[in-house]
């Protein structure tokens, strides 16, 4: 009988361990915050680009879907996305706000000049102290929120022709 | 002068202390933060532009006078769990606290079993 529980034991050990490998194999290793969509951004806090005035949720509350885009201009992949954001300009249900990330007012200024200027609202932060609110950890990376501030999608990266799409989507229904 | 001198020392230490008990801490926090866009580092160990704004932000709010618990439960919040080597004790990790201590009493009963029966 106790030989027949340590052998069960035995094979249910290894079971488990096997288990475990699979699942943790079957893991992607890369981790993204696009599981923060249903979360609500409950603190906003950053500084207009042209003025330095605090812009927080009570500059933002009148929009349906806000858009929040950060952005460089010493980041090439923000050259790659400039283009769908110019199309999303657009669509009057959604403002964009354009979040300047540890860049010189300059350099950014010329960007726009370059490219076209998307942003409803233009923000900067200069220290990235600001994104982390945001659960920023690269850019560029955009969030889409509605009017209670609920994330609806995460883009983490250049936003895509697919993105595109996926936005237009979301603000149709 | 001489007291006053005393008092000027005492103080001058009391703030080196202080100022290596929050450099201590601030480390010991760093450590124990995943650079999540580095292999395999800490932000203590890296250098990258998230490392450097997560220090930033970590030495912020120890400034505000918040605790280690604090400032690991905002980040937890903002980028998940990952970003903590130590993962906080749930229901989905719970296992893994547990099963080496399961572990070490079902290998220590096994011995006992096995030895026990040799005896006999």
């Amino acid at each position: 009988m106790q030989k027949k529980i340590i052998k069960l034991t035995t094979i249910l050990l290894i079971v488990f361990i096997l288990g475990v490998f699979f699942a943790g194999l079957n893991q992607s290793s890369f981790y993204d915050t696009k599981g923060q969509a249903g979360q609500k951004l409950t603190y906003i806090k950053l500084e207009d680009f042209n003025n330095g005035t605090l812009i927080t949720k009570i500059n933002l509350k009148k929009n349906n879907f806000m858009l929040i885009n950060f952005w460089a201009s010493w980041c090439a992949p923000c050259r790659d996305e400039h283009p769908f954001l110019i199309r999303l300009q657009d669509d009057k249900r959604l403002k964009i706000l354009g979040v300047n990330f540890k860049d010189k007012k300059n350099n950014a200024l010329k960007f726009l000049n370059d490219f076209g200027n998307p942003y409803d609202k233009l923000a900067k932060d200069e220290f990235g102290r600001y994104s982390i609110n945001f659960g920023i950890y690269g850019i560029p990376e955009s969030i889409l929120i509605d009017s209670n501030f609920v994330i609806l999608k995460k883009f983490i990266g250049p936003i895509t022709d697919a993105d595109y799409n996926d936005i237009k989507k979301i603000i149709r229904k | 002068m001489k007291v006053k001198l005393v008092i000027f020392i005492i103080l001058l230490n009391l703030q080196f202390a202080y100022a290596e008990s929050i450099t201590v801490k601030q480390n010991e926090i760093f450590k124990n933060l995943r650079c999540l866009i580095c292999q395999g580092q800490s932000v203590a160990d890296s250098n990258s532009e998230f490392a450097q704004t997560i220090k930033l932000v970590v030495k912020d709010q120890i400034k505000e006078g918040k605790s280690e618990k604090e400032i690991y439960n905002f980040l937890v919040d903002k980028y998940g769990e990952w970003i903590v080597y130590k993962p906080i004790f749930n229901k989905y990790n719970f296992l893994l606290w547990v099963l080496p201590y399961l572990i070490f009493f079902l290998g220590g009963y096994i011995i006992f079993f096995i030895i026990r029966k040799k005896q006999v």
